[in-house]
């Protein structure tokens, strides 16, 4: 709970807007980095004035970002920044039929909502996260900002071992199975796994089908082991009984079903996971000096806005007409969006005076 | 002596204090001395623990770390150059001392580039993490806590609650091991790697570390605290370095050659001309070989080549006239006329050795020297023969690897012990390449000693091949850094001769003998 004292005490670290970077892209792709302002009014006015397609933000420097050029070789250094993952959903197109690429439809956004779901599960119970903002990228995947004041400060090794912490599917084009699970299974995985059992009939059973077809079948069957394997004539109608058949005969062999070197058998499980599990870009969250789409920016190509993905619905649809007089964005369809984040916000700054109340008190001061 | 009791208090109080200083056999050298300490000490130290980081580079490249025979090894060099060696609870204050001053002089050496600090940095982790495994459970608990490593242990409420979570995420903790070994709530910062690799249990922000695994935790502790402490230390070098005393110390530490010298010889004159052609097959290190024939085939040495060869040949022995006399016969071979010989190369010659200009003796050069100098320009000699000018450095860092197999084919080695130094040559270990050189040319299972110095390598050839060899090598060193251009005293004025490479008359004569029944 939040008290109510003036907030006489600085939210932040003397000069940190100055020190962040923001960099635009206006039309033409030219490309302006390393931009920086002394105050979000100045920040306001230059957009007005040039307009820019897309706004980025990149990290907090030692020295203000504009400036980057005046300072002495290797003094020039990231600061700290949020951390940020970005899911993409053409990582997921081994896996979908729906759509491919840069497409998105109702049915294989679900699988942005348990991305969604498992990342942020992690983030808060395993990482200990309070401070997280999802976002709608504009076009094909989501966002996420991570805030937390410790977080922030984060190594980019540290930030690369979060990303490989949160990840399952390895390997590309050239690789069949891309999840392997041994035993024993660690609690992240299995709790993982009871995200992805809630949607995993309508999604993968009905929705994209996945045991449909021979074709289909044949290719679900290749991630099974041999000694497990059922006949590929198959008796049952659809993908929703093959999948229990399939499902039964990899449970029935988990208890000492197998030769003891082997291990229990979780190609069940790992056939979830490589439809669904979560794909992570490492290098969107590894670098503190990576830049990442603004939220409530428009997408360049869609024309999609950032805002963040409501839990399960499809993407937002395309912006108003930027004109010289804005309508005030409260009667927009955005309002709902805005105040989101203004509630995001304020829980950051609510904590933040908190814990600054509380040094203080400790201190003595008053 | 009798005391009063405010005597003795008094007394007891400074032991106490000096328990205190080092309460532990090791530390995280967080803290830089502060005492007045002589330059005498200070050079002592530093070079004593550079020998020190020296013999650990060498073993973790012969064995593999931790084995018994490692930390044998290991155990038996800190004895002897008096480093605390043993986890010992109590009072070993000395030798702890002389470990926490000599850590904070060689920062001060190996902080000034890359190179030098990750060289510095995984030695003394490999230093560090062999102290603190020999340390027992209660001492490293202890220790820990000194460090203020806030590494708590989860209680037994809380580890029960825990237990199948721990045993699930744990590799190879079943639930009875969860349950008897004591578990780390460890940061997410402090545990990246457990965390990376997802083989702890992480909840709310922390890694729960069994036992076990603490020592790789502490050590990137450590890691991290030496590495930004040596960036550091490097941005406040300028000051140190102004300071005259110190400055040619340090020059010379991280580039220094910590054995004899050889600049001194009680042999001098005790080696005839006609012997180097079978001295250099024998008992000369492959570089100077290389350039013994590089010399023979062409009568020419590019400057470079002709100091680290002629400052060799000063080093075993050969005379002034004796070196005149050499280089002359050669160089009139190649075409330069006596006159120009004696006008230009002969002051050159006697300029190394003391009798021109400055008349500094200079000193053979030692395998890190060569090693670390620059790499041979154009027209310089790779082991292939150019019409001119020759010149080699170290064959195993600069010459080509294929060309350095087919040049130890061709001297007769077997091509399983070439592939050895191969091998030592892929991992950069050039030194300990030319130790098994020495080896496979001398037919012996263990050179016996480390090489450092080319001048080393053809006296202990020597000492091999006259059947005088001695089971234990001590080396009698000054210590001293003896400078090429520097015309200061040395620090250490004592350059006193080294006992090893003395030979005595009758070992010189049969070993002319041996030579001459070739």
């Amino acid at each position: 709970p939040c008290t109510a004292r003036p907030s006489r005490v600085p939210a932040v670290v003397k000069n940190y807007f100055q020190l962040r970077e923001f960099s635009f892209t206006l039309r033409d792709d030219v490309y302006l980095r390393f931009q920086s302002f002394s105050s979000p009014q100045e920040l306001e006015r230059e957009l007005q004035k040039i307009n820019p397609y897309k706004i980025d933000i990149g990290a907090v420097y030692s020295h203000r970002p504009n400036q980057h050029n005046t300072v002495h070789l290797g003094a020039f250094q990231p600061q700290e920044k949020e951390l940020v993952f970005d899911i993409d959903m053409t990582d997921y197109d081994d896996v979908r039929t729906c759509c491919s690429s840069a497409d998105i439809c109702s049915k294989c956004w679900t699988l942005m909502t348990i991305a969604i779901r498992i990342i942020d599960r992690a983030l808060v119970e395993d990482l200990g996260v309070r401070h997280r903002l999802w976002v709608y990228s504009g076009r094909r995947g989501v966002h996420c900002w991570v805030c937390d004041d410790a977080v922030r400060k984060w190594s980019p090794a540290l930030r690369a071992a979060a990303v490989e912490y949160l990840s399952l599917v390895k390997g590309g084009a050239d690789t069949v199975k891309k999840v392997t699970l041994s035993h024993p299974v660690h609690p992240f995985i299995r709790r993982s796994v009871d995200v992805v059992e809630k949607y995993f009939e309508e999604y993968a059973l009905l929705g994209q089908d996945i045991l449909g077809s021979p074709e289909k079948w044949d290719k679900v069957l290749a991630l099974i082991p041999e000694d497990i394997l059922p006949s590929r004539s198959c008796s049952k109608k659809d993908s929703v009984q093959r999948w229990e058949l399939l499902r039964a005969r990899v449970e029935r062999s988990r208890p000492g079903g197998r030769a003891a070197a082997q291990g229990p058998c979780y190609a069940d499980w790992e056939v979830m996971l490589q439809f669904c599990f979560p794909r992570l870009d490492i290098n969107v969250s590894k670098g503190l000096g990576h830049l990442l789409k603004s939220p409530f920016s428009v997408h360049p190509k869609t024309g999609g806005w950032g805002v963040w993905g409501v839990w399960g619905s499809p993407a937002p649809t395309p912006a108003p007409v930027h004109s010289p007089n804005p309508p005030d964005y409260k009667k927009t369809s955005l309002a709902p969006y805005v105040k989101v984040f203004e509630q995001f916000v304020e829980g950051m700054e609510c904590a933040r005076r908190g814990e600054k109340i509380r040094q203080s008190d400790l201190q003595g001061d008053f | 002596m009798e005391f009063s009791s405010r005597e003795r208090q008094k007394l007891w109080r400074l032991a106490g204090d000096r328990r205190d200083q080092y309460p532990h056999s090791l530390q995280f050298y967080l803290e830089p001395p502060t005492e007045s300490i002589s330059l005498v000490e200070f050079e002592s130290f530093a070079v004593d623990r550079l020998k020190l980081l020296k013999v650990v580079e060498n073993l973790g490249v012969s064995y593999v770390r931790g084995t018994d025979v490692y930390k044998t090894k290991l155990a038996g060099e800190l004895r002897k150059l008096k480093f605390p060696y043993r986890a010992l609870a109590e009072d070993d204050y000395e030798a702890r001392r002389k470990d926490h001053i000599s850590h904070f002089i060689l920062r001060l050496a190996y902080c000034q580039s890359e190179d030098l600090r990750r060289w510095f940095l995984q030695q003394e982790m490999d230093l560090f993490r062999y102290r603190f495994n020999e340390l027992t459970g209660g001492l490293m608990q202890k220790f820990l806590e000194h460090v203020n490593l806030s590494f708590e242990a989860i209680g037994e409420d809380l580890k029960n609650e825990l237990a199948n979570e721990l045993s699930a995420s744990t590799p190879g903790f079943s639930l009875p091991k969860v349950k008897e070994q004591m578990f780390y709530k460890v940061g997410l910062a402090d545990a990246v790697d457990l965390f990376r690799a997802r083989r702890v249990y992480i909840k709310d922000g922390f890694a729960y570390v069994p036992f076990k695994e603490i020592d790789v935790i502490v050590l990137n502790n450590y890691r991290t605290k030496l590495s930004k402490a040596l960036a550091l230390t490097a941005r406040s070098l300028p000051s140190i370095q102004s300071d005259e005393r110190l400055q040619p110390l340090l020059n010379h530490l991280s580039h220094s050659y910590v054995g004899p010298d050889y600049s001194v010889q009680k042999n001098t004159g005790k080696i005839s001309l006609d012997q180097i052609d079978a001295l250099s097959v024998k008992s000369f290190p492959l570089c100077m070989r290389q350039l013994h024939r590089a010399l023979r085939d062409s009568h020419h040495l590019r400057h470079g080549g002709r100091m680290q060869y002629g400052l060799f040949l000063k080093g075993i022995g050969l005379t002034l006239e004796q070196a005149l006399e050499f280089w002359k016969k050669e160089f009139i071979r190649g075409k330069v006329d006596a006159d120009k010989f004696d006008k230009g190369y002969a002051y050159s010659i006697r300029h190394s050795y003391g009798k021109e200009g400055k008349r500094t003796d200079y000193t053979p050069y030692s395998c890190m020297k060569i090693i670390m100098s620059n790499p041979p320009s154009q027209g310089d000699y790779h082991g292939v023969k150019c019409t001119n000018t020759v010149i080699v450095r170290c064959p195993f860092r600069h010459s080509d690897p294929e060309l350095l197999k087919q040049k130890l084919q061709s001297y007769k080695i077997s091509p399983s012990g070439i592939t050895q130094v191969l091998e030592l040559v892929k991992g950069m270990h050039y030194q300990l390449a030319c130790q098994k050189y020495f080896e496979l040319t001398h037919d012996v299972d263990d050179i016996g000693f480390s090489l450092n110095h080319p001048n080393q390598y053809f006296t202990e050839s020597q000492k091999l091949l006259s059947g005088g060899r001695e089971l234990k090598k001590e080396f009698n060193n000054s210590g001293s850094f003896q400078q090429k251009n520097n015309s200061q005293e040395s620090i250490n004025s004592s350059s006193t001769p080294t006992s090893s490479n003395a030979k005595t008359d009758t070992e010189l004569e049969e070993l002319e003998a041996y030579f001459t029944e070739d």
